[in-house]
């Protein structure tokens, strides 16, 4: 599903080139969900945009879903990321002058669907996430955990093969922070592909496997608590 | 859920920066309207104006000049085969192709005539159509109303020692002076102005014209172009522009258009400066959400749209309603910059038509660099969460 193949990613800053990745290698199967923890400045955020096809890597190759993601020009590159990912962001990032129901639909905006199907679409993905009595709030009537919730909706209103989400929970406090959770886990025992960057290990529990970054490098045998060990124990 | 949904709602959410912005542009398209309406409706009224200064075309019989001198010496000239305009033709410099532009057509027959046991020069005017073109005439008394009324020049009205009301012997033939002119320091002091007919009659001239003066009403229109249509019309006749006349009028109008070009040239450019200036504001507001829009799939087209289309809305109100006011500030203006004059407001759909396309043009056109920039956004950047 996901192939990451030896992904150096290196800035400049100043006359000082800093190396985010240093050779990242790393295989994610269909239906998988993987956190990927690390300290800040490990690598983890940069890994997730070049999943993201956001940020063109400085050497290695991305494969998702059998396309070499970095070989498609910019607008393909666009296109991509409308078909097949979904983005969970920290901050939410809703728009605050759409409602809730239309902010679900804003993938849609550019797809050829009827109105009426985005309606619908959109209509179901909240209802996936509890929020199908909350349409027409604007973003600034909704709770924290509730523009979480939106925003969850937003990312699987197209059902991408991929949800990418950064540090989905930084904002929520611990109740909120496990509900949300819990719909993530939901979503993938349905079938989603997950890659959640996090910071917090016990969000790990809800996860099939957990990738740790140092350094721009992947720590090999890092032990975290994951649903697949817990499961075991 | 479509692109221009985002666009009008984004226009809702930033009531104030977009009435900020609509304001500006239509400032600047308001100035242009109320410049060009009250342009185009004084240039119509100094031209009527300008018209009523004088002729600015003499029609008068084609004859063969010879110049004399001998030695050095100028023996003065002569002129021979001496042609003449039949009062018949004049209805023919109507049918020029030119007609539309003619204001007023004031034949004249001139000749020497006893007047009070005195000589004096009798010119047989058509006085409506001489009184239109005379307009600084000033008249002591009134202006003639039939066959047996004159109109005196003030040297004349002394030298036969007459005033209005008086009565003056033409050739014999007695006629009340209706008026005398105000001094006009011109050759129309010393003359003697009878009705046309009745002036044909006396100098044994019936049906013949001396000379005809023509004011031509246009703005910049082709005296020359005229003259030659005339000319073709009346081949015994010489026919030529007055220059002096014809060049002021179009310097005077030349340099109105000059400086409304000007000012308009400065208006739009602020306008433009305007809406540049809050639409890359607004740009860099919404890097977040355009970053949003980017990672979610989004193509830089889809953005380019979104905020060309924001543009275009606001550029479309500002259009109508700079017209609007416009137009407004050109009628209350209008009176001041006149002076009171009679001046009509030119209401002319082509200035409607124009201000709206320019107003899409400058929000276009000033919106597509903040629109490319926009679209170009880098999405990791954009949201720096990724």
């Amino acid at each position: 599903m996901i192939r990451l193949t030896n992904l150096t990613k290196h800035y400049q800053s100043g006359d000082e080139t800093v190396a985010a990745l240093r050779g990242v290698s790393l295989a994610i199967a269909a239906g998988e969900f993987v956190t990927i923890m690390g300290q800040s400045g490990s690598g983890k955020s940069t890994l997730l945009s070049i999943l993201g096809g956001m940020n063109h890597p400085t050497t290695g190759e991305v494969e998702m879903a059998g396309v070499r993601l970095y070989d498609l020009s910019g607008e393909k590159l666009a296109d991509f990321r409308s078909q097949n990912l979904g983005f969970v962001f920290q901050s939410f990032h809703l728009i605050p002058y759409l409602t809730a129901l239309e902010n679900v639909m804003l993938p849609l905006a550019i797809t050829a669907l009827k109105r009426e199907a985005k309606f619908e679409a959109a209509r179901r993905a909240l209802d996936q996430v509890g929020l199908g009595a909350k349409l027409d709030r604007l973003p600034n009537q909704l709770s924290g955990g509730e523009q979480e919730r939106v925003a969850i909706a937003r990312a699987i209103v197209n059902r991408p093969k991929i949800l990418l989400a950064d540090e989905p929970t930084g904002n929520l406090d611990t109740r909120l922070s496990e509900e949300v959770m819990a719909l993530f886990r939901t979503l993938n025992e349905d079938g989603q592909t997950v890659v959640m960057v996090t910071h917090n290990p016990d969000n790990c529990a809800y996860a099939d496997r957990t990738i740790t970054l140092r350094d721009g490098l992947i720590v090999p045998n890092a032990e975290l608590p994951t649903a697949r060990l817990m499961a075991t124990a | 859920m479509k692109l221009h949904n985002i666009s009008l709602n984004n226009l809702r959410r930033r009531k104030a920066k977009m009435a900020f912005l609509t304001i500006g542009l239509m400032v600047g398209i308001a100035t242009i309207v109320t410049l060009v309406t009250l342009t185009r409706s004084m240039a119509g009224d100094i031209e009527r104006k300008m018209d009523e200064f004088g002729a600015n075309i003499l029609i008068t019989p084609r004859s063969n000049d010879l110049a004399m001198s001998y030695g050095g010496i100028s023996l003065g000239g002569i002129s021979f085969d001496q042609r003449e305009i039949r009062e018949a033709d004049l209805a023919l410099i109507h049918t020029i192709e030119n007609n539309r532009n003619i204001s007023a057509v004031s034949p004249k027959v001139l000749g020497g005539i006893k007047a009070g046991g005195r000589d004096a020069l009798l010119v047989g005017v058509d006085f409506e159509s001489e009184l239109r073109m005379k307009q600084w005439w000033e008249i002591f008394g009134a202006a003639p109303q039939g066959d047996g009324e004159v109109l005196l020049g003030s040297d004349a009205a002394r030298s036969l020692e007459v005033m209005a009301g008086d009565e003056v012997v033409l050739n014999g033939e007695t006629f009340r002076v209706a008026g005398v002119l105000a001094q006009t320091g011109s050759q129309d002091d010393a003359l003697v102005f009878a009705p046309l007919k009745k002036a044909q009659m006396l100098l044994g001239k019936e049906g013949r014209i001396t000379l005809v003066e023509v004011a031509a009403l246009c703005s910049g229109c082709p005296i020359g172009d005229m003259v030659v249509q005339i000319a073709e019309k009346l081949p015994d006749a010489k026919v030529s522009a007055i220059q002096q006349v014809v060049e002021s009028r179009l310097h005077a109008l030349d340099q109105f258009r000059r400086f409304a070009l000007g000012v308009a040239a400065v208006v739009v450019f602020i306008g433009a400066l305007i809406v540049f200036v809050t639409m890359m504001g607004s740009v860099n507001e919404r890097t977040t959400e355009i970053g949003v829009f980017r990672a979610i799939g989004f193509r830089q087209s889809h953005i380019m749209r979104i905020i060309l289309l924001e543009a275009l809305l606001v550029s479309l109100l500002a259009g109508l309603l700079g017209y609007a006011a416009g137009m407004g500030a050109a009628k209350l203006a209008l009176p001041v910059m006149t002076q009171g004059s009679t001046a009509q407001l030119v209401w002319d759909p082509a200035v409607a038509a124009g201000s709206v396309t320019l107003a899409l043009l400058v929000g276009l056109l000033a919106s597509l660099y903040p629109a490319r920039h926009a679209s170009r956004l880098d999405p990791t950047e954009a949201l720096r969460a990724l």
